[in-house]
């Protein structure tokens, strides 16, 4: 017969405001297979850990039931108790008695207790029958794979390979460097991006432990965390690799100018994107007019040119915009000492260290003009390019005839990212950005385990910002290669091979594609990296072979006794 | 010398001028561009609802170069001078002192003011300060209400004045400053000064 130790917390008042804790502590002392059973105000405490360490080793406990929380806040933590204690951790489980309970029973404290009193009653029936586990080891790849060679991924993968892991690049164009080999220069700093990039590449190239395949897309990632295999195709033929986790950094492309008709996007020759201007920009090159080659003059630049547009299918902001047009217009003046440069924003999102004091130099040093107003229309008239826009800030409509006309075009998921991000296990939202797992406290990482996200595929955002994330998922898969093996809950499905007649039923029914057939033993298995213990194979099996273990059928038929 | 001979104008409108800002910079010692149309000026300036457009949407015009609407807009002759814009600007712009050189500019440039009797004030604040070396505050209520009609029609400072006077804070006879030829050489200086700005 177990001894199960039952250990109740007050939480303070939380549950000792609802629930008579002393009178239900007393209550279990004389129920079959409960050896010792006992209160505290802060069970999670170090005292209060003490206490349950102290209790199984004085009874030889072999099961505890700690009546607290909810199993999500502190189950990690009392089963590392128990295991400190000599006892295993699997025989160590949590009864609700605060959230389901205390909390939600606060105006009838009479049936709070006993709720409290049959909640823990069924734990001990359930841990009176709880098997001794172990977690299980699961191997480990320890490999990286970063897909897209711009400034995110070559920053992960240096991460990752100046750390001594091996790291496969691949690159879907002919060059490392994405859209930042392109640039004139960085905002803030304007130092020449291609020399801050190519110490990188050339970083990245030379690299022992780093491999570079360019011309390469990646066909397929199956597997999981920890074991992956990635089909990449490069001229025709496929590799396959065995990663551990993969970096998706794919970036994004500049939105087609050519639907913004209303702004002469593609039809006006002397109309171009921004991305377009940076290339005259760059250190030799020449700033021109593209219709007759002449230096323009005047300069109109058109922020929010589709971006925060849901009418353009662009409902966001590209966040970039801002700062990189106050930029141009700054070299377009150094460029052009007798040019005039025109901004026509809605908004000026300069948020960062020094982003808006830059902004500020473009009006005083540049002298260029911010005139706040959405551009309604461009057209040509002769060798000019007419802008209608609008200042809000004195009310009237303005007119400019212009030299060249620069839109701010967003920044937009790259084509085939939704298709990417299907091969790859992982979800999108409805504009092509990779989902992270959580906005806030998990940005870099999907919902598929093992597979990170960093830099412009996840969302608009600049080199310091993907330079940041980078190296967070970088720091990501550290962590996963810094153990020797993987460890999984032992929890999980389990098949009872006697009683399994192979028919596939819990196949079909595996929400996690974590049930095979193996067709030689004819026995279903259970893949213990995908199997999440959900139990619609439990509840499928005919012959009741699946079984998820210490949450078997005798143990829930035992705890539903107590129940009802 | 506008070198924006190409269009830059309001919509079926009047051309902008590009070169009023950098004047007014020059004279105000301020940097105008700064502004970003926050409106905590016109927010807390105590003249505001009597002008016609405000302190911010002002500076908006200078800043856009709509030389002719600024120059003879009410609220340049309006501003009290209170400075109680230029204490609160985030980007420490000193408003009043735009208005200030406004209003030189508009002198030089003949433009006729859009409030007559606060200029016709200054000119003869300054003609007496200039005659005697200082004040003589008789002389000039005298002879702005000759020239404006303004003093007698408001009964209330009629009465103050009346007060004032039999109270002897009213002198009749103007008393002459030592340091006349001095107060002149000032007044002199300054006005070169301006002028070579606004020329």
């Amino acid at each position: 017969m177990r001894k199960v130790g039952v250990f109740i917390c007050h939480c303070g008042i939380n549950i000792a405001g609802s629930v008579d804790v002393d009178k239900v502590a007393e209550d279990l002392k004389s129920y079959p297979g409960v050896a010792f059973a006992t209160t505290y105000k802060y069970t999670c405490s170090d005292p209060g850990q003490q206490i349950i360490k102290d209790a199984i080793k004085e009874h030889g406990l072999d099961g505890v039931v700690v009546a607290a929380c909810s199993p999500a806040m502190h189950e990690t933590t009392f089963r590392r108790t128990a295991a400190s204690a000599g006892m295993n951790p699997y025989l160590l489980e949590c009864a609700n008695i605060r959230e389901q309970c205390s909390w939600v029973h606060q105006s009838d404290k009479a049936r709070a207790t006993d709720k409290a009193f049959y909640t823990i009653q069924s734990m001990v029936e359930k841990v009176k029958r709880n098997e001794a586990l172990d977690p299980l080891s699961l191997p480990l790849t320890k490999k990286a794979m970063v897909i897209g060679g711009g400034i995110a991924g070559i920053s992960a993968a240096l991460d990752i390979a100046d750390a001594g892991y091996p790291v496969i690049l691949v690159e879907k164009s002919d060059h490392l460097g994405g859209k930042m080999a392109n640039l004139s220069g960085t905002y803030l700093n304007f130092t020449g991006a291609p020399d801050l990039l190519h110490r990188r590449i050339d970083r990245v190239l030379n690299h022992p432990k780093l491999e570079v395949k360019v011309k390469a897309e990646v066909e397929q990632v199956d597997g999981y965390v920890g074991n992956f295999k990635a089909t990449v195709r490069t001229d025709g033929q496929t590799q396959a690799f065995d990663v551990g986790a993969v970096v998706a950094a794919t970036g994004y492309q500049s939105y087609p100018q050519s639907r913004l008709p209303e702004y002469g996007g593609g039809t006006i020759p002397d109309v171009i994107d921004g991305l377009t201007f940076e290339a005259m920009l760059a250190p030799g090159a020449k700033v021109q007019r593209p219709s007759d080659g002449k230096t323009p003059r005047e300069v109109v630049f058109v922020q929010c040119a589709g971006s925060r547009d849901p009418e353009h299918g662009v409902p966001y902001c590209s966040k970039v915009c801002c700062m990189y047009t106050a930029k141009q217009a700054m070299l377009f003046k150094e460029r052009v000492p007798h040019g005039q440069a025109y901004v026509f924003y809605i908004d000026i999102r300069s948020a960062g260290r020094g982003y808006d004091e830059y902004v500020q130099r473009a009006m005083t040093e540049a002298r260029a003009l911010y005139l706040r107003g959405k551009v309604s229309k461009i057209f040509q008239d002769g060798d000019k390019v007419i802008v209608w826009g609008s200042d809000t800030l004195s009310n009237r409509a303005v007119e400019i005839a212009a030299d060249l006309v620069v839109l701010a075009t967003p920044m937009a998921a790259p084509e085939g990212a939704k298709e990417l991000a299907q091969r790859l296990h992982i979800s999108t939202d409805a504009d092509g950005f990779y989902n992270e797992a959580h906005p806030k406290l998990r940005p870099v990482e999907s919902l598929t385990a093992g597979i990170f996200l960093a830099g412009a595929g996840q969302g608009p955002k600049d080199i310091p910002e993907t330079v940041s994330q980078a190296g967070a998922a970088a720091a990501k898969v550290l962590q996963l290669f810094s153990h020797d093996e993987m460890k999984a809950e032992p929890t999980i499905a389990q098949v009872i091979p006697e009683l399994c007649a192979a028919c596939g039923l819990c196949v079909k029914a595996c929400p996690y594609g974590a049930r095979q057939i193996d067709e030689i033993l004819e026995v279903a298995t259970v893949n213990p990296e995908l199997c999440q213990a959900c139990g619609a194979c439990a509840a499928a099996c005919p012959n009741k072979a699946s079984v998820v273990r210490n949450w078997t059928p005798t143990q829930i038929l035992f705890m539903a006794d107590v129940l009802v | 010398m506008s070198l924006f001979t190409h269009r830059f104008s309001l919509i079926g409108g009047n051309m902008i001028d590009m070169t009023l800002q950098q004047q007014v910079n020059a004279l105000a010692h301020e940097t105008i561009q700064l502004c970003y149309h926050c409106h905590k000026c016109t927010a807390g300036c105590p003249v505001a609802q009597d002008m016609l457009h405000g302190p911010d949407i002002l500076l908006r015009m200078v800043q856009l170069g709509q030389k002719q609407a600024a120059l003879t807009s009410p609220d340049i002759w309006l501003c009290a001078g209170c400075e109680t814009c230029g204490a609160r600007c985030p980007n420490d712009i000193d408003i009043a002192h735009v208005m200030d050189a406004l209003r030189q500019i508009a002198v030089a440039e003949g433009v006729k003011p859009a409030v007559p009797n606060v200029k016709r004030f200054h000119d003869i604040f300054l003609t007496v300060v200039g005659l005697t070396g200082e004040m003589h505050e008789a002389g000039l209520m005298g002879a702005y209400e000759l020239l404006s009609g303004d003093l007698f029609k408001d009964p209330s400072i009629m009465a103050l004045a009346a007060n004032l006077f039999v109270k002897g804070k009213v002198p009749v006879i103007p008393q002459f400053s030592k340091n006349r030829d001095r107060v002149k050489r000032v007044l002199e200086m300054t006005r070169r000064q301006g002028d070579k700005v606004t020329r």
